[in-house]
């Protein structure tokens, strides 16, 4: 029977109130969301927080919305409810692609997005889908608010730029006429990736005229493909071009051995898995705008 | 540390005092004496420990029981009615939806769930929503046979017997 350490456990009622918290029991203690990363490593004492700050109750963090052309998702809107927003569909599909592959579904009625990219296990999904579309994090302390591009976001597995004392209250993505996808290979339903691909195209009369890139498992810095983006921007918008940016994207990246499968073949994904995304956005994109060009 | 807190189960209001380390499953279990709900992986994966929280079914061991003060659970044990067994409790019966019974708790609050979200679920839709619960006995056919039954009989069915149920096995 796994069993954790003993820790405090106190309710935050207000956003205010956590940072308080946070204050209050220092660097030892840590926010839980879902609890779903945090309470496994919890039970396997590879996390031995003294305190733990329940932020379920703070509702406020829990809403999608659409505020001056910035789709807004609160850092404990759940899997599920990213998954179910009609207006995150809408505007970001890839949110909806990746949603579809993390964990199962009663897994996702827990977890949060928050929670995801606080994680920041190399395999989380939802980081490489954030760092596609160029996602801001709202990080809040007692001194006042920052924002932060989610590609800046990690310092390494595991480890953020947010402080202790600090909480992560809102992703942001300015909205604009895009197209984009998400996929990902599992050794079984709801299993961590093997690998995964994110991207995010716009593209000007076949032209592409701009590019994102996210990687999930494959050690790719910052969960995205820069030099495979750079490559794309200005080219056509075809076949060959995607076939080079993702051969370019799997050279850069870096995945490791693990028991999911050996470096090879990981990057043999990573070249399929960018292809098909990029292939899939494509798509999209033609059918978003198929009836200006009739017009 | 030990907290008071009370948790709602299955209608009746619960006060325990408790660690904060104490998972759900297990107060559940140990504490209340609700042993329907099983406790297997311990790590998220099985689902044997799903149970609704607030009316979402979250798997238990992988959740304190002190996040559920003031909050509502509902375990098998509240599946039940006044009017005898729910309908995905008959459909794992008349179907054979078990065999050593150890995954069903879970199975069937999901499917509970499953059901009253989506009335008319397809059999895609049934082994999504059980993709993260395992069960190593009946290969899934009969589970999705079950819940499919379960939805087909929901109108009318509560006036059957389980007896009459039992007729339509499939042998
Ligand atoms: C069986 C299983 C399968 C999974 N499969 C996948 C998968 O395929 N792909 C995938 O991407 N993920 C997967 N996950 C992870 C899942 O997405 C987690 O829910 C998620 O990583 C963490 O979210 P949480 O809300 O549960 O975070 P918690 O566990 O509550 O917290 C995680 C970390 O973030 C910190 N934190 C949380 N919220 C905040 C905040 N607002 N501000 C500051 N710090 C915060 C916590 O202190 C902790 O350090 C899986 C999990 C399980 C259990
Ligand atoms: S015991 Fe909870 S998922 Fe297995
Ligand atoms: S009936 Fe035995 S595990 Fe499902």
């Amino acid at each position: 029977m796994q069993v954790p350490a003993q820790f405090r456990y106190e309710k935050a009622v207000s956003v205010e109130h956590a940072l308080t918290l946070l204050g209050r029991y220092g660097p030892e203690s840590r926010v839980v969301a879902g609890g779903h990363s945090l309470i496994p490593m919890m039970k396997l004492r590879l996390a031995q927080p003294e305190a733990l700050i329940d932020i379920n109750d703070l509702h406020e963090l829990a809403i999608i919305s659409v505020e001056r052309h910035v789709l807004c998702i609160g850092a404990l809107t759940r899997h599920a409810d990213l998954l179910s927003s009609a207006l995150v569909g809408e505007h970001f599909p890839i949110f909806h692609d990746a949603e579809r592959v993390i964990a199962d579904p009663v897994v996702r009625n827990r977890g949060t997005v928050g929670g995801s990219l606080c994680q920041a296990d190399p395999s989380e999904d939802l980081s490489a889908a954030f760092a596609a579309v160029r996602g801001e994090a709202v990080i809040v302390s007692p001194e006042g608010r920052r924002t932060v591009p989610v590609r800046e976001f990690f310092l390494g597995p595991y480890q953020t730029v947010v402080d202790p004392g600090e909480l992560l209250v809102q992703l942001r993505v300015p909205i604009r006429s895009s197209a984009s996808a998400y996929q990902k290979v599992e050794r079984r339903a709801g299993d961590w990736a093997v690998a995964a691909a994110g991207a995010e195209l716009v593209l000007d009369d076949g032209v592409v005229a701009d590019a994102g890139i996210g990687l999930a498992a494959l050690g790719a810095p910052n969960f995205h493909a820069r030099e495979a983006e750079s490559f794309l921007v200005g080219g056509p918008a075809t076949d060959e071009r995607f076939a080079e940016a993702a051969r370019i994207a799997a050279e850069h990246c870096n995945p490791i051995a693990d028991q999911r499968g050996p470096e090879e073949y990981k990057r043999h994904l990573a070249k399929t898995l960018v292809t098909r995304v990029l292939s899939v956005a494509r798509t999209r994109w033609h059918g978003l705008h198929s009836g200006e060009k009739a017009r | 540390m030990i907290m008071e807190i009370t948790v709602e189960v299955n209608g009746s209001s619960y006060t325990r005092s408790v660690e904060p380390r104490l998972l759900l499953v297990h107060f559940l279990r140990d504490e209340l004496g609700l042993t329907g709900t099983h406790w297997g992986c311990d790590t998220s994966n099985c689902g044997t420990c799903v149970v609704w929280l607030d009316d979402v079914p979250v798997k238990s061991c992988t959740v304190l029981a002190v996040m559920a003060d003031g909050h509502s659970v509902r375990t098998v044990e509240g599946l039940e009615g006044a009017d005898g067994l729910d309908p995905v409790q008959q459909g794992f019966m008349a179907c054979h939806g078990l065999q050593c019974g150890f995954c069903t708790p879970g199975m069937l609050m999901t499917a509970r769930w499953l059901i009253d979200h989506n009335p008319a679920p397809s059999e895609a839709d049934i082994r999504e929503a059980i993709s993260g619960q395992l069960c190593r006995c009946t290969g899934y056919e009969n589970i999705v046979r079950s819940v499919r039954w379960a939805a087909e009989h929901e109108a009318g069915l509560r006036e059957r017997t389980v007896e009459d149920a039992g007729t339509e096995v499939q042998a």
